[in-house]
């Protein structure tokens, strides 16, 4: 009774207690309480995770270049708890991306973007962006040398915009170099800005969901139209409406308590993500590497020619995140369902393999050189069997040359060349020659780097790498040539003339 | 003017009659129109400084950036051989911390001419490194490869190292430091100067014979 009084006391001064309550209790369409549409409010719940975990590490972080990365070393092994704080935060950040984008692709193969939710979609696609700003942002926060590199390879894509790219790297760094002013004022975004923003955007994201309602499960062959989607979803919620809290929302409740119980099992069985080294850009000893969601651009970064890279960093991003905007708008009627809309299903699998390799590559890099292959790897016991001298010094030459570092040998060494095990099956002597002296295909030259008795000795050995006894590969116009000097030389009777020049064709 | 409104929302020019809209016209009207554009214009000098504040970092003028750092001395680069070097940037503010430092790779190429490159890969910034057997710098994020004079060898930068503008001063190498070198931040400015004041230097004067920094990285433009 007291409790009813108090609330109704608050109710008279308040006033929203009773419209959040209705909001809350609105009908809903019973086919949409589904498991189907957990996700968005998952993401919300991992937000609020995000919230606190980021003020509770406010409390001990030092936003400084001085400090910051003895300061996240400090949370990790003298604050208590610190270390699981941390986790915590880096691991809410990881799923709220995951989150996110499963939300999108509901929606989106659900089309629910449809008429008259255009705008909801609109506001989702700035929340993701906003996502992943807080995501770059917290990598900054960071500020070990994964973060300080990432940051040089953030002001490198920014100085490629015409004009006033030097500009915008000023911007961004605010100041000539990466620095104090550059941590300062990434803290700002991830601190202030993005989340305000982010905030704001769920809020307004709700309340179109509140005005327009949960979309209904789609059916195919019922169509979206403009004149009429409003009054058959008026209908339906008369006809099979259930109140959202609770018929609906317990499972929302029951997906967000599992997914914030994996974020606290991951951060607590896997732990926090670093600190890598120290943000000291004298050590060069270093890979840099981005984080989990940006794994995918860091490989494309790597496969791009070198013409198109600039083009494809400025325009690409453009065009996806305006035909992300603009897609509600271009297919705001029509089918909803995913079994009617091929050509949707076709672009999420297509995009979602396409990001799926692409991650996969940027976990094991294999464009980059293994810096350390020439001297930690050794040739293969197996490659120095009966082999000569000359062959042997070949081999020397070639891991002091650091070919290893770009060309495996039985499976070790860098996967940026092709693999070595059997090149003599598939060049000849004379174009390993000119691929090592004038490179070519992506390979530097080593024509300065090599004397010729290194290269003598080098090619020799190469010649002797023939995977399993595999021929070794032959110069059919040679071969034809020869062939074409044996007929003229047999028809002049004078084969003695041959027989050196075959043997030298042979060699 | 929202006394003459029935309730919250209602439009008024639909339901107003002449007369009413003429009433609309009143004092108070009038000046609380006037008290918006006041704002407005109280809110665009504001912004005057405020958006200048924001903008500074850009506002600087590139001349003003970078200055003659001292590598150490000129026996520490023996001649033939590629050293790294590590300087305290001289843009480095109070709050950089070991961010301020950075380092270069120094090619002593003879007695008198040297060649000083940024660590900063061409493609996206990353610390290359010097493999003096195979006389190549790699980097390690995407595998970019620069021949010992810094040229482009291979893999996903579009150009050459950046280098540094260097000078002899006594037993002493100097480099000419600023900004972050970028595609578009290089690591020396890369227009000469109209008078160049440094030409006239005895040490510079010696240097006169070899390809200076500025010109081979203008080659590479192309």
């Amino acid at each position: 009774m007291a409790g009813l009084k108090i609330s109704k006391w608050l109710e008279h001064r308040l006033g929203f207690i009773q419209p959040l309550k209705q909001a809350a209790e609105h009908p809903t369409p019973s086919n949409n309480a589904s498991w189907w549409y957990v996700f968005g409010s998952a993401a919300t719940v991992l937000l609020m995770l995000q919230v606190v975990t980021g003020i509770l590490l406010a409390l001990v972080y030092s936003p400084s270049a001085n400090e910051a990365w003895t300061s996240l070393n400090f949370l990790n092994h003298n604050v208590a708890l610190g270390w699981y704080l941390r986790a915590l935060h880096g691991w809410g950040s990881d799923f709220m991306i995951a989150i996110v984008l499963l939300h999108l692709v509901q929606v989106f193969l659900f089309g629910s973007f449809k008429f008259p939710r255009e705008l909801t979609w609109m506001v989702g696609v700035v929340l993701l962006l906003l996502t992943l700003g807080m995501a770059f942002t917290g990598q900054v926060m960071r500020f070990d040398q994964d973060a300080y590199w990432g940051l040089g390879i953030g002001a490198s894509i920014a100085s490629r915009v015409p004009f006033v790219g030097a500009d915008l790297v000023h911007l961004m760094l605010g100041g000539p170099i990466i620095g104090g002013a550059t941590l300062s004022r990434f803290f700002t975004l991830h601190v202030f800005v993005i989340p305000g923003l982010l905030l704001a955007g769920v809020a307004v994201h709700v309340l179109m969901v509140l005005k327009h309602g949960v979309s209904d499960w789609p059916m195919p062959g019922r169509l979206v139209r403009r004149s009429t989607y409003e009054r058959e979803y008026h209908e339906l919620t008369l006809r099979t409406g259930l109140p959202f809290v609770p018929d609906a929302a317990w499972k929302d409740a029951v997906f967000a308590a599992a997914i914030i119980f994996a974020v606290m099992a991951c951060a607590f069985f896997l732990g926090p993500f670093g600190p890598s080294g120290q943000p000291d850009p004298t050590i060069i000893q270093t890979a840099p590497h981005p984080d989990f969601a940006f794994l995918w651009i860091y490989a494309v970064l790597a496969f791009l020619p070198p013409s198109l890279e600039t083009p494809v960093l400025l325009v690409v991003p453009v065009l996806a995140i305006t035909g992300m905007l603009l897609l509600p708008l271009l297919a705001g009627e029509g089918e909803r369902h995913w079994a009617r809309r091929p050509v949707a299903v076709l672009s999420v699998s297509v995009i979602a393999v396409t990001l799926g390799i692409f991650t996969r590559l940027g976990t094991y890099t294999p464009w980059s050189p293994v810096m350390d292959a020439w001297s930690g790897d050794a040739v293969p016991v197996k490659y120095m069997h009966n082999r000569s001298p000359l062959e042997r010094e070949g081999a020397m030459v070639l891991q002091d040359k650091q070919c290893r570092d770009c060309h495996s040998l039985n499976g070790e060494g860098g996967m940026r060349g092709p693999k070595l095990d059997a090149v003599a099956s598939q060049m000849t002597e004379d174009q390993i020659v000119r691929q090592v002296l004038q490179g070519g295909g992506n390979m530097p030259a080593y024509g300065n780097a090599l004397n010729p008795a290194e290269t003598k000795a080098l090619v020799s050995f190469l010649m002797t790498l023939r995977g399993h006894d595999l021929q070794p590969a032959m110069n059919a116009s040679r071969e034809l040539l020869r062939e074409s000097r044996m007929e003229q030389t047999a028809g002049s009777a004078d084969s003695a003339a041959a027989a050196p020049e075959k043997a030298g064709q042979q060699r | 003017m929202s006394e003459l409104l029935k309730y919250p929302g209602m439009s008024k020019v639909d339901t107003l009659s002449p007369e009413e809209k003429a009433a609309a016209h009143t004092r108070r009207v009038f000046l609380f129109k006037l008290a918006v554009g006041l704002n407005a214009m109280v809110g665009a000098v504001l912004a005057v400084p405020l958006v200048g504040y924001l903008l500074g970092p850009a506002a600087k003028k590139r001349s003003d950036i970078g200055a003659w750092v001292n590598l150490g001395s000129l026996s520490d680069f023996p001649v033939g051989q590629t050293r790294l070097a590590d300087f305290r940037s001289p843009m480095a503010a109070f709050n950089d911390g070991e961010t301020g430092k950075t380092s270069c790779w120094v090619r002593r190429i003879s007695e008198k001419s040297f060649q000083v490159f940024a660590i900063n890969c061409a493609h996206l910034g990353c610390p290359v490194r010097w493999f003096s057997e195979s006389r190549l710098f790699l980097c390690p994020c995407h595998g970019g490869a620069y021949y010992e004079d810094g040229s482009r060898a291979s893999g996903p930068p579009e150009r050459g190292l950046f280098e540094y503008k260097f000078k002899i001063a006594g037993d002493s190498l100097l480099i000419h430091a600023g900004n972050l070198p970028t595609l578009s931040t290089e690591a020396s400015c890369r227009e000469k100067p109209l008078v160049q004041i440094e030409a006239a230097e005895p040490a510079e004067a010696a240097n006169a014979g070899m390809p200076d920094a500025t010109m081979r990285s203008t080659t590479w433009q192309g």
